[in-house]
């Protein structure tokens, strides 16, 4: 049931059917070094150059658990309003794939190290809290390449080939409880809780949260059931959903794809589906093991956890001002409504807008540039705002320009473009392209002398007293200094003229 | 001590999740060994008592935990040497998945 002229328009779905949603994020943690080994956890080195006998799984070898991966676990934990265990234990999760060596990952199953906390987001003015269930902590897997296949994937491929410098790297694991009652709003939802979770992250140096690499991956399950019914539907697991604006599109496909099952009077199949990012859509993959299945157990070679209470509290006390607060704070400071600063936010602007008033900006310039002239272009070139050529100091320095009347907004403009293109800096572009406003009044008067000459008509109509022509002037004038101008002054030079 | 018995279902589904293609015969006979080494570890639970939690280790150790600092690797050259086959500087393995 994957054909997409099957599907249920979402409106319709959701105003017979009720969605609940879950999620399931990895975050590869930014210890310097593995879960289990010391191999470094550099990303991009050569295949299998970070690899030891541990991680490989060779016959004798015993793995040793990373201090720092438990700590930067418990700052999760704890920035998520969770318990933390006073004693728990690794787990072996059986399974036969070749991404991990050893035929097994370390993992943690009935004894995670943080448990029931939650983590508050807002979508479209409306506050949801997500129920965090738990935190844990096991080892990620290799990586392969699927050989043979039309389509580089698993099914369909000859053989395959592993490197497994990603095995071993601490993996965090943050399991939602089911978020029930978003109703229509469960795409966006989910979108905010991930991107809230990264920005918490980010904000609690425990990861690099880079997505397109891989650090933070995110599986979505989604459950539809009739709006009058007494329980929740079967839920299906979306895996490797790795951008912001895939797991919207992923909870919303679901929704309108396991509406139309329903509406066919069949049953939806727990499964794992995978996510295609050209086409928005999903597929059926294998039907998913049991817990049983993997075979879990205690393991062996790892002797437990017990965070000692005086350590939990000091890695609380260390906690940073948390996302939520922070915005909070600036949004006081900078004068703002919730929406605007909801948008601020949404934008990926915070950070950016909160070091460019640093760098001496005033919160409405930054504001201004940023959800503005910057917004435009990294939508026109598909970049997050953060990835643009161009730093808080950039733009401080172009706001501060304006101020001091050396630029106007659209001279401005133009030195924002050449420090994207990598002309150097504001005062380097402005110099280069010859972008400043003529303070000179002898080049101006000339300028507008010129302007009133070659235009006798409208001259004649601003004389009459009809000043609304004397924009026509301005316009001349700003054309002939290309937008080098002040027009205001160059606007009282023509009426002072012509009066 | 609770009557054990292995089916040859479960047997057979042990054998999927291993990735191992059994005969039938085999089957049959591996329900009856794996029932007989289940029996062997199940007389534990006969002594098990109540009040006596359970352990995973013999000592009471925890917290055995190491430095963030980087250790050692194998070079490339050494990690694959063991490998049946190798590719583009990867352990190359048979198809995962068949074409279903």
């Amino acid at each position: 049931m994957t054909d997409l002229a099957q599907l249920v328009p979402y409106g319709e779905a959701l105003s017979r059917y009720e969605p609940v949603i879950g999620l399931e994020t990895h975050v590869e943690l930014g210890t310097a070094t593995k879960m289990f080994c010391g191999c470094p956890t550099t990303f991009g080195l050569e295949p299998n150059s970070a690899v030891c006998p541990v991680c490989l799984g060779l016959p004798g070898s015993l793995p040793v658990a990373n201090r720092a991966a438990i700590e930067f676990t418990i700052r999760i934990g704890l920035a998520l309003n969770c318990s933390i265990a006073s004693w728990c234990r690794f787990a072996r999760k059986n399974y036969f794939y070749p991404d991990m060596p050893k035929d097994f990952q370390i993992s943690q199953y009935d004894e995670p190290l943080c448990t029931d906390g939650w983590l508050d987001v807002e979508v479209d003015g409306r506050a949801f809290r997500v129920g965090i269930e738990r935190v844990h902590l096991e080892e990620d897997t290799g990586k392969s390449l699927h050989m043979g296949g039309a389509t580089g994937r698993i099914h369909g491929a000859d053989y395959s080939l592993v490197d497994y410098n990603r095995a071993g790297i601490p993996l965090v694991e943050v399991v939602t409880k089911p978020v029930a009652g978003t109703g229509v709003l469960a795409p966006e939802a989910a979108r905010a809780y991930v991107t809230e979770l990264r920005d918490l992250l980010r904000c609690l140096g425990v990861s690099d949260v880079r997505m397109e690499e891989g650090s933070l991956r995110c599986d979505v399950n989604t459950s539809l059931a009739p709006r009058d019914a007494a329980d929740w539907g079967t839920r299906t697991e979306t895996k490797n959903v790795n951008s912001l604006r895939s797991v919207e599109r992923a909870v919303r496909f679901e929704i309108a794809r396991q509406a139309a099952v329903l509406d066919a009077g069949q049953k939806v199949v727990q499964e794992t589906r995978h996510f295609h990012e050209d086409s928005g859509s999903t597929t059926g993959g294998r039907s998913k093991e049991e817990a049983q299945d993997y075979r879990y157990f205690p393991e062996p070679d790892l002797v437990p956890v017990a965070p000692a209470r005086d350590w939990v509290e000091q890695i609380r006390a260390s906690l940073p001002e948390l996302p939520a607060a922070r915005r909070a704070r600036l949004q006081a400071d900078w004068g703002l409504s919730g929406a605007e600063m909801t948008h601020l936010s949404n934008a990926g602007a915070v950070d950016l807008v909160s070091a460019t008033v640093e760098a001496g900006a005033s919160p409405a310039e930054a504001r201004k540039w940023w959800l503005g002239e910057l917004a435009r272009r990294a939508n026109e070139s598909g970049a997050e705002l953060s990835q643009l050529a161009i730093t808080p100091a950039h733009v401080a320095r172009v706001s501060v320009m304006v101020r001091a009347g050396t630029l106007n907004d659209q001279l401005a403009r133009q030195v924002l473009e050449g420090v994207l293109a990598g002309e150097g800096d504001p005062d380097a572009v402005a110099e280069a392209r010859g972008l400043a406003i003529v303070s000179d009044e002898g080049a101006l008067a000339e300028a507008v002398d010129a302007a009133i000459a070659a235009n006798p008509d409208v001259a004649a109509k601003v004389r009459d007293g009809k000043t609304a022509a004397a924009g026509a002037l301005v316009g001349a004038v700003m054309k002939a200094t290309r937008g080098r101008a002040d027009a205001a002054r160059a606007r009282e030079l023509i009426l002072e003229r012509l009066s | 001590m609770a009557v054990m018995s292995i089916t040859r279902a479960e047997v057979a589904h042990l054998a999927r999740l291993s990735r191992l293609a059994l005969t039938d015969a085999e089957l049959d006979h591996f329900a009856g060994q794996l029932d007989q080494i289940i029996g062997a570890v199940a007389r534990v639970q006969e002594v098990a008592a109540e009040g006596i939690p359970p352990m995973t280790h013999a000592v009471p150790v925890v917290n055995v935990l190491r430095d963030d600092v980087v250790a050692g690797c194998l070079t490339p050259e050494q990690a694959l040497s063991g490998a049946p086959a190798t590719e583009q500087g990867r352990f190359r393995v048979p198809r995962i998945l068949a074409e279903d």
